[in-house]
C-alpha cells in the first residue's frame, strides 16, 4: 500500500510538472505583448519597456518559467494584469461560486444515477428498463447549455420561479444563492447523471453474472441484499472512475454553463482572462484546475484500493 | 480486450441489422449526412441573404422552423450547419486516429521505454480538462473552425492511442502473430497486416463515439463564440443567438438544439449497435 502510494504520488507530481510546461509554452505563443496590452496602443516604448521589466517579462524564458512555478509552489500565483489583484484573491472569490456548483451538480447526478442504475439493472430487459435506458441515451446527447436555455425559458421567463442568471453572492443569504445555482447545477448534472446511470447499470450487470453472486444467492441471501451488499460494491470501480472524471469535468465544464447564466465563477474568470490576454490568470487558474484533476485521479486510484483489497498489493 | 477472429464471418451484417440501435443510428446518421450533402446544391432559402422584413417569424409552411433575428430561414441554416458540425467532428477524429493509432501500435510493438513514455504522455493530456483546454487553444490561436478542429482533435489522440495500444498488446501475445514473426515479417509489417485489421472494429466503434463527442464539443465552443465564425451558420452559435432572443422568439432555440441531440443520439446508437454486432459476448451482457 505504501509502495503504491509513493509510486502514484511520484507520477502525479511528474505529470503536474510536464503539464505546467505545456501551459507555460502555450501561453508563450499568445500573440501580443502583455505590457503593450495593459498600457494600450498609445503607450510610449519606454513605458512598455519599464512595465516589461517590472513584470519580469524581459527575463529569459526558463527564468520566467521557474519563477512562475516556484511562486505557485509557495502559494504565490502572480498578479492579474487586468484586475491588478493577486490571482489567489480572484480565485478565492470565484471558487465560492464554482465549487458549490460543481459539488451540488455531482451530488445531484450521483443521487439520480446510482438508484436508476441499480433499479434498471435489477429489472433488466423489462419495459421500464428499456424506456429508462432510452431516456439516458437522449440525456447523453443533450448539450448542457441547450438544456439550460430550455430551463431558463420555462422556469425563469415563463413561471418566473428562478432567476435567469447572475449570482447575488452568499452574503445575500443561502437561499437566494442556492436559487441562483439551481438551474446551472441541474443543467450540469443531468447529462452526467445519464452517463453515470448507464455505467452503474452495465457494471452491475457484469458483477451480477459472477459466481460469487450466485453463491451469495445460494446461501440464502435475498436478491436485494445481494444487489446492494455484494454486487454494488464490486461494481463501484468503474462508477468511481467516472465520478472522478466527472468532478474534474464539472469544475472545468462550468466554463460554458457559467457563461449561460452569467455566474461570476472560475470558468468565467478563465474565459474572460483568455479574451483579455490576462496571461498570468489563465496560466495559474488552468494549472489549479489541472492540479485538481490530477489530485482527484490520485484519490480515485487510492479509493480503488479501499474498494478492492486485491489492488492494495499489486503495483498497478 | 481480446478480439474475436470470427467477426469477419458473414454473420456480422445479419447481427448488425438485427440490432435496433444499429438500424436507428445508421438511419439517423445517413439522414443528417444527406441533409448536409443536399445543402451544397439546394437549401429552401439562401442562408447568407438577410431579409429583415421576415425576421423572427414563427414556424410556418413557408419557414418550417421560423426565421431568426436577421430574417434567415432557420431550416436552411440547420442544413448548412450540419456540414459544419460533421466536418469539424470528422476531421478531429481523423487527427485523433491518424496520430493516436500509429503511436499506440508503435508503443505496443516496442514495449519498454517508448510504451511507458506514451502512456505517461497520455496521462498528461488527460490531466487537462478537455473543454477548458479547447477554450484555451481556440482563444490563443484565434477563434475559428480550424482551431476548434485542432483543439478537439488533440484530445482524441490519447483516446485512440490508449485503445489501439491495449488492443495491439493483447494481439501480440497470440499465436498467429508469433507465426508471422517466425516467418520473418518485421514489426511494422505485422502491425499493418495483422494488428490494425484486427483492432479495426474497436477503433470504428470508438470513432463513432468520438464523432458524437466532437459534435457536442464543437457546439459548445461555437456557443461561447470560439467555433465557426459568422456568417457561416453553426448549430452552437445559433443557440447563442437564440439566447438573447429567448423571451420573445423562443422558437429560435428549438431547431438547433434538436439537430444536435438527434445527430449525437444517432451516432451513439450507431456506435452501440456496431459494438454489439462486433462483439456478441458483450452484447449479451449489456442487453
Amino acid at each position: 500500500m505504501t509502495y503504491l502510494l509513493i509510486r502514484k504520488a511520484a507520477w502525479a507530481i511528474a505529470t503536474l510538472a510536464v503539464a505546467s510546461l505545456f501551459v507555460f509554452l502555450t501561453m508563450e505563443v499568445v500573440p501580443g505583448d502583455a505590457a503593450q496590452v495593459m498600457l494600450g496602443i498609445n503607450a510610449t516604448d519606454e513605458a512598455v519597456a519599464a512595465l516589461r521589466e517590472r513584470l519580469g517579462l524581459d527575463l529569459p524564458l526558463w527564468q520566467r518559467y521557474l519563477s512562475w512555478v516556484g511562486g505557485m509552489v509557495q502559494g504565490d500565483f502572480g498578479t492579474s494584469y487586468i484586475y491588478s489583484e493577486p490571482v489567489s484573491y480572484l480565485v478565492a472569490d470565484r471558487i465560492t461560486v464554482s465549487l458549490p456548483l460543481a459539488i451540488i451538480a455531482l451530488v445531484l447526478s450521483t443521487a439520480i444515477a446510482i438508484p436508476i442504475g441499480v433499479w434498471t439493472a435489477s429489472r433488466r430487459g423489462s419495459m421500464l428498463d428499456t424506456v429508462v435506458m432510452g431516456i439516458t441515451q437522449v440525456g447523453i446527447a443533450i448539450p448542457n447549455f441547450w438544456f439550460a436555455l430550455l430551463m431558463v425559458y420555462v422556469f425563469a421567463i415563463g413561471l418566473q420561479w428562478l432567476p435567469a442568471g447572475g449570482f447575488p453572492g452568499w452574503d445575500a443569504g443561502v437561499f437566494p444563492a442556492l436559487k441562483a445555482l439551481a438551474m446551472p447545477a441541474i443543467a450540469l448534472a443531468l447529462p452526467q447523471a445519464a452517463i453515470l446511470a448507464r455505467v452503474t447499470r452495465s457494471a452491475l450487470l457484469e458483477t451480477m453474472g459472477q459466481d460469487y453472486i450466485r453463491t451469495a444467492r445460494a446461501k440464502g441471501l435475498s436478491r436485494r441484499a445481494t444487489l446492494w451488499g455484494h454486487a454494488l460494491r464490486n461494481a463501484l470501480i468503474p462508477v468511481l472512475t467516472i465520478m472522478g472524471l466527472q468532478f474534474a469535468y464539472l469544475l472545468a465544464g462550468t466554463i460554458i454553463i457559467e457563461n449561460v447564466f452569467y455566474l461570476p465563477g472560475l470558468g468565467r474568470l478563465v474565459f474572460q482572462a483568455i479574451t483579455q490576454r490576462d496571461i498570468i490568470v489563465v496560466e495559474s487558474v488552468v494549472m489549479m484546475l489541472v492540479a485538481t484533476n490530477i489530485i482527484i485521479n490520485f484519490i480515485v486510484d487510492l479509493l480503488y484500493a479501499v474498494v478492492d483489497p486485491r489492488l492494495r498489493k499489486a503495483p498497478a | 480486450m481480446s478480439v474475436p477472429e470470427t467477426h469477419r464471418l458473414p454473420g456480422f451484417r445479419e447481427s448488425a441489422f438485427a440490432s435496433r440501435s444499429f438500424v436507428i443510428g445508421l438511419t439517423v446518421t445517413l439522414i443528417i449526412c444527406a441533409m448536409a450533402a443536399i445543402s451544397f446544391i439546394w437549401t429552401p432559402y439562401d442562408v447568407t441573404s438577410l431579409a429583415i422584413g421576415d425576421r423572427l417569424q414563427k414556424p410556418s409552411a413557408a419557414h418550417w422552423f421560423g426565421t431568426d433575428h436577421f430574417g434567415r430561414d432557420i431550416a436552411s441554416m440547420i442544413m448548412v450547419g450540419a456540414r459544419n458540425s460533421i466536418a469539424v467532428a470528422v476531421v478531429a477524429v481523423v487527427i485523433g486516429m491518424g496520430i493516436g493509432v500509429p503511436l499506440g501500435c508503435w508503443a505496443a510493438s516496442r514495449g519498454g521505454l517508448p510504451d511507458e513514455a506514451l502512456m505517461r504522455g497520455n496521462d498528461v493530456i488527460f490531466a487537462f480538462p478537455a473543454l477548458l483546454s479547447a477554450v484555451m487553444i481556440s482563444a490563443v490561436f484565434g477563434p475559428g473552425a480550424i482551431n476548434a478542429i485542432i483543439a478537439i482533435g488533440i484530445f482524441n489522440i490519447p483516446v485512440f492511442a490508449r485503445l489501439s495500444r491495449g488492443g495491439a498488446l493483447a494481439l501480440w501475445q497470440r499465436d498467429f502473430i508469433a507465426a508471422a514473426r517466425v516467418s520473418g515479417k518485421s514489426s511494422a509489417r505485422i502491425t499493418v497486416e495483422h494488428i490494425v485489421p484486427n483492432i479495426a472494429d474497436i477503433l470504428i466503434v470508438q470513432a463513432t463515439i468520438a464523432l458524437a463527442l466532437g459534435i457536442l464539443q464543437e457546439a459548445g465552443l461555437a456557443y461561447v463564440g470560439l467555433g465557426t465564425q459568422p456568417p457561416f451558420p453553426s448549430w452552437g452559435r445559433m443557440l447563442n443567438e437564440a439566447q438573447t432572443m429567448m423571451s420573445f422568439a423562443p422558437h429560435m432555440a428549438i431547431a438547433p438544439g434538436i439537430a444536435i441531440v438527434v445527430t449525437v443520439l444517432g451516432l451513439n446508437l450507431l456506435g452501440d449497435g456496431l459494438r454489439d454486432a462486433l462483439d456478441p459476448k458483450l452484447a449479451r451482457l449489456r442487453s
